[in-house]
């Protein structure tokens, strides 16, 4: 016979043998990655550029003294550094995001397709209408959507995140209350249950913010709130479903009563995935909603995407809306109303909050996601968020306090808090011992009504079989929590870094890099 | 010497008709670590509740009222060096400022220790 003598004997793995630390400090796939300044040099640069023309330059004493001190990497080492980072995030394609109060949900890839075809992904805004004629008819069709789900008048397309839809609404309730000849009306109420947002927003445009308690059972207090209504009311912003989980009961009688009293309803729209096809919030008397696109739509945000919040108006605030918005003629053509075409159709408009037509690829994206799902399938979307909630809900309730498990069924999102854990042991400390099992941890301490809250939203997009794994692993970490097990409070083990000392990094921030000195290079 | 406290849990010891102003233990232990003081400027004119100082924590950021009004007579500029001293020393060492009282019956209005601590045994 004739051998091979490479050295090469296949065999089992012996067993029971150990791993010894690696000379480099990775685990295989599971690189330890410098910083980007700790890789390349100041000696060397990634790109090679001729000497400039320009002998003169004219900066004067402007003109830098000594080298700026970056290091230079090659294009090679620049991709790896930062695929090898990505490598450690963690992402919707990767797993559960059970962010509560976020929606972070799957982004359907024919969203994608939709948006990179040629003549959505290359217009421009300033092209003339004739040649986007596409691009506007799904910006139409988009807003048409919106106005039908939400029973609503009119849209405002252009703001391009929650917050600034929050902006433009209550800047539409500030146009109308100075048109009535009622700017005096200077306070807006916010139940203590809502979006950290809504009173910021209230108070950068010049409002007063006045807090509305809860009820027990974690609803606006309805007796409360009617009772500070009065002359100096411009407007409620309240949150439905609120941020307890919870879809307010008394919307329709809080709107009667806020309307009764000569102010404005505005709703934070931010958790419609839990009722859109179900309610049309127009029907229960809100005047202004913010959508978020990158929420209920499916749109990629948190880094992966911006955000889109279109606001939806009542009739009584449509007038105010903000330019620029499409507008079909009978034969199809549309076309952009905006300063110069507007004329004398829309007087009172407030202005303008962003210099085009807002997040035309997000538009692409949601438009995408309604036909695809259709009127029945966005119903099933609420449906199905809703029952995931509740099924989170009720398979931890019983290791888990949930203050509002007694409330009735939940809207999209589980709140528990962290009544029961061990002394000394905290919400912080089961979420980083989530990490550890693998998933984004939920929402911590939001809402503030609720000690040590954790927020679950697992959204509709995700099975029972990885809910499964999510309750399994949040079971687990409760009951270590409950019994006080210490390697908690180190957690998270298994993440690139470990529990990171923030009152250090906050104390003593560390926020240039300084090149090491030099080692000293053995003679030759 | 007497003290006092605010339901903000602001604490304030009064010497004669100047006050020394601080927060109270329970307060530094719900702020967690306190990574950043800013304390008033001597002159500085307050007025009984103004925010007269920013105490910020890994938590977050909050605003401390003035228990009284007053005169600012003195920031602890220890505490831009150390504010860990909040910490470790809430009703000591860890004062934000001193203010010279304009109106001492305002006094009457706060909490001895005894019903301040009746008041954070409900919170």
């Amino acid at each position: 016979m004739s051998i091979n003598q490479s050295g090469w004997k296949p065999t089992a793995p012996a067993k029971g043998e150990g791993a010894a630390p690696t000379f480099t400090g990775n685990k295989a796939l599971m690189l330890e990655e410098p910083l980007i300044f700790e890789i390349g040099s100041t000696k060397t640069t990634g790109v090679d550029f001729a000497e400039g023309d320009v002998a003169h330059d004219r900066l004067g004493d402007l003109t830098r003294k000594a080298p700026i001190g970056l290091p230079g990497l090659s294009e090679q080492e620049t991709v790896r550094h930062y695929t090898r980072l990505s490598r450690q995030n963690y992402a919707i394609d990767l797993g559960l995001f059970p962010l509560g109060s976020c929606t972070m949900k799957h982004n359907p890839r024919l969203n994608e397709k939709m948006a990179r075809l040629p003549g959505f992904a290359d217009v421009h805004p300033l092209q003339p209408v004739d040649t986007v004629q596409g691009a506007l008819e799904v910006i139409n069709q988009l807003a048409f959507w919106l106005i039908d789900l939400t029973g609503m008048h009119g849209v405002a397309m252009s703001p391009k995140a929650g917050a600034h839809g929050e902006l433009c609404g209550i800047l539409c309730i500030k146009a109308a209350l100075e048109k009535r000849g009622e700017g005096h009306r200077k306070v807006v109420l916010v139940p203590e249950s809502a979006h950290g947002t809504n009173p910021a927003t209230a108070a950068f445009a010049g409002f007063t913010v006045e807090d509305i308690p809860a009820t027990p059972d974690g609803r606006v207090d309805l007796d409360a709130l009617t009772a500070r209504l009065g002359p100096d009311v411009a407007a409620v912003m309240i949150t439905n479903p609120n941020t307890c989980g919870l879809f307010e009961r008394d919307l329709k009688a809080i709107s009667d009563a806020v309307h009764a009293a000569g102010g404005y309803v505005y709703c934070d729209g931010a958790n419609f995935n839990a009722i859109v096809g179900r309610v049309r919030p127009g029907d229960l008397g809100v005047d202004a909603m913010h959508i978020n696109l990158h929420k209920t739509f499916s749109t990629p945000h948190g880094g992966g995407g911006p955000g889109s919040g279109p606001v939806v108006l009542s009739e009584a605030l449509s007038p105010f809306g903000p330019l620029p918005f499409t507008e079909r003629h009978g034969d199809g053509y549309i076309t952009l109303v905006e300063e110069e075409t507007v004329e004398d159709r829309h007087p009172d408009s407030f202005g303008r909050m962003t210099a085009f037509h807002g997040q035309m690829g997000m538009f692409t994206r949601a438009l995408t996601y309604i036909l695809s799902h259709g009127a029945d399938g966005l119903r099933q979307v609420a449906e199905d968020a809703v029952l995931n909630a509740n099924y989170v809900l009720r398979s931890l309730e019983d290791v888990l306090d949930a203050p509002f498990a007694a409330s009735g069924p939940c809207m999209h999102e589980a709140i528990f808090s962290d009544k029961g854990f061990a002394d000394g042991f905290s919400t912080i400390d089961a979420a980083k011992a989530l990490i550890d099992e693998g998933f984004h941890p939920m929402t911590m301490y939001f809402p503030l009504v609720v000690h040590g809250a954790m927020l679950v939203e697992p959204t509709e997009t995700e099975s029972k079989a990885a809910l499964d794994q999510f309750i399994g692993a949040l079971r687990s970490v409760a009951e270590r929590a409950k019994a006080g097990d210490p390697s908690l409070k180190t957690a998270p083990h298994f993440a690139p870094r470990s529990r990171l000392d923030e009152t250090l990094a906050a104390r003593k921030p560390v926020l240039v890099w300084k090149e090491p000195a030099p080692v000293a290079e053995a003679a030759e | 010497m007497s003290r006092y406290f605010t339901e903000d849990h602001e604490w304030i010891d009064v010497d004669g008709d100047t006050g020394t102003v601080g927060i109270s233990d329970y307060a530094q232990g719900q702020l967690g670590d306190i990574v950043f003081v800013e304390v008033p400027d001597e002159g500085r004119q307050l007025t009984k509740g103004d925010e007269a100082a920013v105490v910020e924590s890994v938590k977050a950021a909050s605003d401390v009222y003035s228990p009284v009004s007053g005169n600012v007579v003195e920031g602890n500029a220890a505490l831009a060096d150390d504010p860990s001293l909040v910490n470790s020393d809430p009703e000591g060492e860890g004062w934000f400022f001193r203010i010279q009282l304009s109106d001492p019956s305002e006094l009457e209005e706060l909490m001895d220790e005894a019903a301040y601590e009746a008041f954070v045994a409900k919170l």
